[in-house]
């Protein structure tokens, strides 16, 4: 076939790019230039080099707050992935009202905004007023999100899965509704067991989804902010001061803008890292590709 | 393998189903003989896949038996009916090699590995799959696809039947030649009982030994292709049936024959009779195939005025106009193409008389 090249095509990618360019490269630009300076004010700025770099990386508490990071994304996906699929597993697979009620009480988490939520989560885990509180220390088990570090990562959890396992269970939903009918009946006919249907048919086809619902949990859940800032401000101590928190703290809190910037910049490269390995690893499990 | 027969089968998707018009298929009584090779034809929505799934146990029927070598089956689920089928569209799993998609179905019938591997080999052998038997199976073509989704089926020793639900419509049409006559093949040496649902008439006959016409959910006709070619039990079989389709004229009865618009057309004395003892709404049915187009008038064939000349390759189809009435017909490539008029001969033996749409001889 035949191609025919003409340059001027390349003004039809000038809207996006110049989109992208105001939305991402330019600010991207300015936090680059942050980290690589000492500013006092207007006018007085001096090169550092990578010093806010070396400093950074040298900060424990920054080390800290990158474990629990970790760890906070490690649980969110184990627990969200596998509980939104099985939602979606449970929900009719035909349309009706059945669904479409289904749908709209795993749609509700979604609508609230995200602060709102950590208010709700104050006074629903409260010991002395909130129902899910007052119920735990009633029983006798002793609850308080405010003084202990593990209440407050139970809490914390629990939101965060109450919040967003309906999105992982809405897509793993959406996926599953793609498969044809023929698929099952070929099952049928096969003899397939019901966990070999969901182990050879649903999940293989739910690869696309579950990529999907697997990167935005893992960059989302990795950049969490205002729902634990509002629930526990990140403490008790610094017990749930994620990287999101610790970098306000830093830029805001102590205005240290150029360890503010060379963090972000630090923060930005994992979440891309590990936003291609996930991808990298999903889009080739199980189908035999090895490139 | 296994005979398989309906008694007063009938099938509603419809809850409260108010008269025979909500029924997807109407009662029915049929019998699939053991080892047939059966073509299911006709038009979209006509019940074909309903029927299918009745077989197959997919759909519970709303009245009526089904039974496999005499037992009653109408109650049992799916996977314990020995039933294969072949889908529309090709169903693998992706997943998994060429050689575990032929061993699923035995694996959950818990078959020891060693047999597995045996049957699997022999049935790859037979598909020409051996070569791909180490693949994924998603990187496939359609037609490989469509040949393992088959491949599962005959991989299971106690299959009563193979369903085909119009498995070539996604193949190229250089390969369904192919894949056809490989089927053809594999019902040859494992006489097995085949069901093929089609709405595609060329397929249908080169396929079947036995062809099925189905029409609004009703078994119009079954019969060997030559059946319904040379005597269509409906008028629905006769238009649906051949291309074009058969040729059909309101007529009276004579003593000896039709007439159709002043026209007389020779009928045999027998039919005439039994039209006779019918009555209703004559028609005469004939194919284009069985009328001929001659320069010179003979035994008062009538004079027609020639509207079109579609070319066909090796052969031509004119549309000719007799009366009010317009009709087609077959002429042979080797015959020189009338111009503008002709005279109409027809074949006595192959004109047929129907009484209300119903064959009447």
């Amino acid at each position: 076939m035949n191609k025919t090249y003409d340059n001027r095509a390349w003004f039809l990618v000038l809207p996006v790019f110049l989109v992208v360019a105001f939305s991402a490269i330019i600010p991207l630009i300015t936090v680059v230039n942050y980290s690589v300076q000492d500013i006092f004010g207007p006018g007085e700025r001096y090169f550092v080099g990578l010093e806010w770099f070396r400093e950074v990386l040298r900060d424990t508490r920054l080390h800290e707050a990158l474990w629990r990071q970790f760890l906070f994304s490690g649980l969110v996906l184990l627990i969200e992935i596998p509980l939104g699929v099985a939602i979606a597993l449970m929900m009719p697979r035909k349309s009706g009202w059945a669904a479409s009620l289904a749908l709209v009480l795993l749609a509700l988490p979604l609508l609230i905004p995200w602060n709102v939520i950590g208010t709700i989560w104050i006074i629903f885990t409260r010991p002395d007023i909130g129902l899910l509180g007052y119920a735990i220390n009633t029983a006798g088990i002793p609850f308080d999100h405010t003084a202990a570090p593990l209440d407050a990562w139970i809490t914390v959890m629990l939101m965060e899965v109450w919040h967003w396992t309906p999105l992982v269970a809405l897509l793993a939903y959406a996926g599953l509704r793609a498969i044809p009918e023929a698929y099952y009946q070929a099952a049928r006919i096969d003899g397939a067991s019901d966990w070999a249907v969901f182990r050879y048919i649903q999940l293989p086809k739910m690869r696309g989804v579950l990529t999907i619902a697997v990167l935005l949990r893992f960059m989302d859940s990795f950049l969490i902010y205002a729902e634990p800032f509002v629930l526990t401000g990140g403490g008790p101590g610094n017990s749930t001061t994620f990287l999101s928190i610790h970098l306000v703290k830093i830029a805001v809190g102590q205005f240290d803008l150029g360890p503010a910037a060379a963090f972000s910049i630090i923060y930005f490269l994992i979440v891309l890292l590990f936003s291609w390995v996930f991808y990298q690893v999903l889009q080739r499990v199980g189908t035999g590709d090895r490139r | 393998m296994a005979r398989i027969e309906f008694k007063q089968l009938a099938h509603t998707y419809r809850a409260d189903p108010r008269g025979l018009e909500d029924y997807a298929l109407k009662p029915m009584n049929q019998v699939w003989r053991d080892g047939g090779a059966y073509a299911l034809l006709g038009p979209s929505g006509c019940g074909k896949t309903t029927l299918l799934n009745i077989i197959s146990g997919l759909v519970r029927p709303t009245a009526g038996r089904v039974y496999f070598d005499g037992v009653d089956v109408t109650d049992l689920p799916t996977a314990q009916r020995n039933i294969a089928q072949v889908f529309q569209f090709p169903v693998i799993y992706d997943t998994m090699t060429v050689y575990d998609n032929l061993a699923f179905p035995l694996r959950n019938r818990r078959v020891p590995e060693p047999e597995v591997k045996r049957t699997v080999e022999r049935v790859a052998e037979m598909l020409e799959l051996g070569a791909d038997l180490h693949r994924r199976a998603r990187g496939l073509s359609a037609d490989a696809k469509q040949k393992i989704s088959l491949g599962r089926g005959l991989v299971r020793s106690d299959v009563a039947a193979i369903l085909f639900d119009e498995p070539l419509t996604v193949i190229d049409p250089h390969l369904k030649w192919t894949l056809r006559r490989k089927l053809k093949q594999i019902h040859q040496s494992l006489k097995l009982t085949l069901i093929y649902v089609t709405h595609d008439q060329t397929e249908a006959l080169t396929f079947a030994d036995e062809v099925v016409v189905m029409h609004e959910g009703r078994v119009l006709q079954s019969g060997t292709p030559q059946e319904l070619f040379e005597a269509p039990a409906h008028k629905f079989v006769g238009h649906f049936v051949g291309s074009p389709g058969m040729n059909f004229l309101p007529c009276v009865l004579e003593a000896d024959g039709a007439r159709v618009d002043g026209v007389r057309v020779a009928l045999a004395p027998d039919v005439v009779e039994k039209g006779r003892r019918v009555g209703g709404r004559f028609e005469i049915g004939v194919r284009p195939e069985a009328l001929r187009l001659e320069t010179e008038p003979r035994n008062g064939a009538p004079r027609v005025r020639i509207e079109a000349l579609e070319e066909l390759g090796h052969y031509r189809i004119a549309a000719v106009r007799l009366g009010v009435h317009r009709l087609k017909v077959k002429v042979p490539g080797e015959q020189e193409p009338p111009r503008d008029a002709a005279y109409l001969c027809f074949t006595p033996a192959l004109t047929r008389l129907y009484a209300d749409g119903v064959l009447v001889g």
